[in-house]
């Protein structure tokens, strides 16, 4: 539960948490509410019931609220120090998630619209050839997950962050293991892919980077099914399950 | 029983009108005051019940489409039978309800089992003669206004002129005739041509009450457009816009979702509109734009639960508001099955509870409260206790008299002035 109206603090917001860690409540700093309203922000536009089309005016009001706080993050420049942070030792209290959205960032011109925003503002573009045929924001929510993803990872210069790509895939896996040596394998064993995509995003990355974490990668991705869309419902759990892992707020 | 999605009192309050999540229609009728049951006048008893909507699948886009009726609008009575229109996200249905009370006997060519006679037992000629049956209420589909709405219709509303109607989704409004179902006028399309610069919806409209002509639309961002058909066929330029400037000292991320209207209903008289966002309802002078001639705070203790009602999507409840017939009180629903009527005159607001255990059937409410500050008096309710899952989104208001109908999920409640 937020505080609504917290005064903005400048960028120090992690002393912060680590002065009261000694057991005194916290109350999270700005800095992360937003990043943590950015976070449940995209979440719910990922997850929307397949089976009936989703709510036009829920999804436009959500991806408002996400622009806002991309644009905000922008100005005041809160996008290049997560990304300055994150090449650190960062903490896996960190989302993870987020910080591979944001990074590509880095890499594009200073000032301009994040190409994440970009990218997550094509889930209401319905393509130009479907326009004839009034392909619904539905489609075009299903295709929003896999063009975030896919987008962001063609986005990577593949030269120069190779290296990066590795250190996040590192966190991932960090965070992945501090669990049970069976929950990795079990995670990525109950998701049905339909929603996230996995296929396609590993797909994605394989294109474009060459790495040898993708090995093992590819036999998860290759051991799950392909599913089609229409199940994503019933598997909000296990989507939850994954949310809650990349997330770990 | 499935969740009320509508509720609706005809033009003299005798009939009102339930649709719910399964696509059905209820019609209640009020009971006429009798001399052997004096206190059954404004009773409301079924006097209908039929399947309106059906659920659907769009093969093209592997969708269901829901069964679920989004608006029911009466026609004004001309004949003895009655008509009204009813929605859900893609279809419109005009319903037509007729009474059957007598039933003709003495058919020539069929016996009264409907079987066919045989021809030489015809011996001679009769005249078939009506005779009284119990009364029978059918509802019969007259018209079906189908595939002119890409979008989830929000919003129907029949025009003074009796004859055309409007149907608005989240991007386009089109113009019907009530006779013609092939063929509807498109009016307002604020589609952008890149989907990509979508940041606007269309949440609801509603024609003029007496001019023909004019009628209203308001967004997703907290702006009301009135739109005169006169000026253009195509009315995506606005007559007047209606927008109250933000308050810089409540700026937060959630401003614009709270700001969003969920509701706009004319006044009775045509000269106020009011509309309905998250947090309050606004009373609007039809001739003045740039703010509300009036504000009221339905729940105001919500404010500070924003990021919690984000998350669990209660933010994006859409809540209806309605008149009551003088336009001297407005009402609107609220959590934990709480409505809350406004009086306009004398500034007075009452929150009271549609629940069985707050309403024996006669007993006067009792008015509710919730409690803001940390001190909770003796039947005040706290924020923190507030049942969320109980809100009560549509209510009605019967055109003449102070009776009320409230919808509570799955629950219908009526209530009336007490009489002495």
């Amino acid at each position: 539960m937020f505080v609504r109206g917290l005064k903005r603090k400048c960028f120090d917001g992690e002393e912060d948490i680590e002065g009261t860690l000694a057991g005194i409540k916290a109350i999270p700093s700005y800095n992360l509410q937003r990043q943590s309203l950015l976070d449940m922000s995209l979440v719910k536009l990922q997850l929307c019931h397949m089976l009936v089309e989703p709510n036009l005016c829920r999804s436009v009001l959500i991806a408002n609220t996400v622009r806002q706080i991309q644009e905000e993050m922008t100005q005041d420049g809160t996008w290049q120090m997560i990304n300055t942070q994150s090449t650190g030792q960062a903490s896996l209290d960190r989302l993870v998630s987020t910080d591979i959205l944001c990074r590509s960032s880095r890499d594009q011109a200073e000032g301009k619209h994040v190409p994440a925003y970009g990218t997550f503002n094509k889930a209401f573009e319905s393509d130009q050839a479907q326009e004839s045929s009034e392909t619904m924001s539905t489609a075009s929510a299903v295709q929003a997950p896999r063009n975030l993803q896919s987008n962001v990872w063609e986005m990577e210069n593949p030269q120069e962050n190779k290296g990066n790509f590795q250190k996040s895939l590192d966190q991932i896996f960090e965070t992945l293991e501090n669990k049970s040596p069976n929950s990795v394998e079990d995670l990525f064993s109950e998701v049905d892919n339909s929603y996230y995509d996995l296929d396609t995003m590993l797909t994605g990355m394989m294109s474009n980077t060459k790495m040898g974490h993708c090995d093992s990668l590819e036999t998860f991705s290759s051991s799950t099914n392909t599913a089609s869309n229409s199940n994503c419902k019933s598997d909000l759990n296990d989507l939850d399950h994954i949310v809650e892992i990349l997330v770990e707020s | 029983a499935d969740i009320i999605s509508t509720v609706e009192f005809n033009y003299t309050g005798d009939l009102l009108a339930t649709g719910d999540k399964g696509g059905r229609v209820v019609i209640f009728q009020r009971e006429q005051e009798t001399k052997s049951r004096p206190l059954s006048r404004g009773e409301y008893n079924v006097y209908s019940t039929f399947q309106s909507h059906e659920p659907e699948f769009d093969y093209l886009k592997s969708l269901e489409i829901e069964e679920k009726i989004n608006k029911i609008r009466w026609l004004p009575q001309q004949n003895a039978a009655h008509f009204l229109l009813s929605t859900n996200d893609k279809t419109i249905k005009l319903w037509k309800i007729s009474e059957r009370d007598k039933r003709a006997e003495g058919y020539n060519l069929k016996d009264e089992d409907g079987r066919l006679r045989e021809p030489f037992r015809v011996t001679e000629l009769r005249v078939p003669t009506l005779k009284p049956m119990d009364l029978m209420v059918e509802a019969s589909p007259r018209r079906t206004f189908a595939n002119a709405h890409t979008y989830h219709i929000n919003s129907i509303s029949v025009n003074s002129d009796y004859a055309t109607y409007l149907s608005a989704d989240d991007l386009r409004i089109n113009l019907w005739h009530l006779e013609v179902t092939n063929r509807s006028f498109n009016i307002v399309d604020i589609k952008p041509a890149n989907m990509e610069e979508l940041t606007e919806v269309i949440t609801a409209a509603e024609f003029h009450p007496h001019h023909c002509n004019v009628f209203v639309y308001s967004s997703s961002k907290g702006t009301i457009r009135l739109c005169d058909m006169r000026s253009s066929a195509l009315c995506d330029q606005h007559s007047k816009f209606f927008e109250e400037p933000e308050d810089p000292s409540s700026r937060s991320f959630f401003s614009e979702i709270i700001s969003s209207i969920s509701d706009v209903k004319f006044s009775h008289s045509g000269r106020y509109m009011m509309t309905r966002d998250y947090l309050s309802v606004k009373v609007w002078d039809v001739n003045m734009e740039n703010r509300p001639v009036e504000t009221y705070q339905v729940h105001e203790y919500l404010r500070s639960k924003l990021c919690s009602l984000y998350e669990n999507d209660c933010i994006f409840d859409k809540f209806e508001c309605c008149w009551n017939g003088s336009d001297s009180t407005i009402m609107t629903g609220s959590y934990n099955n709480f409505f809350r009527t406004f009086e306009r005159n004398t500034r007075r607001d009452t929150t009271l509870e549609a629940s069985r255990e707050s309403s024996k059937p006669r007993a006067i409410l009792k008015p509710r409260k919730v409690c803001t500050t940390g001190k909770r008096k003796k039947d005040e309710i706290t924020v923190d206790s507030l049942d969320f899952n109980k809100k009560i989104l549509h209510t009605a208001w019967h055109p003449m008299e102070n009776i009320i109908a409230v919808a509570a999920t799955n629950n219908l409640y009526l209530f009336q002035e007490k009489v002495n």
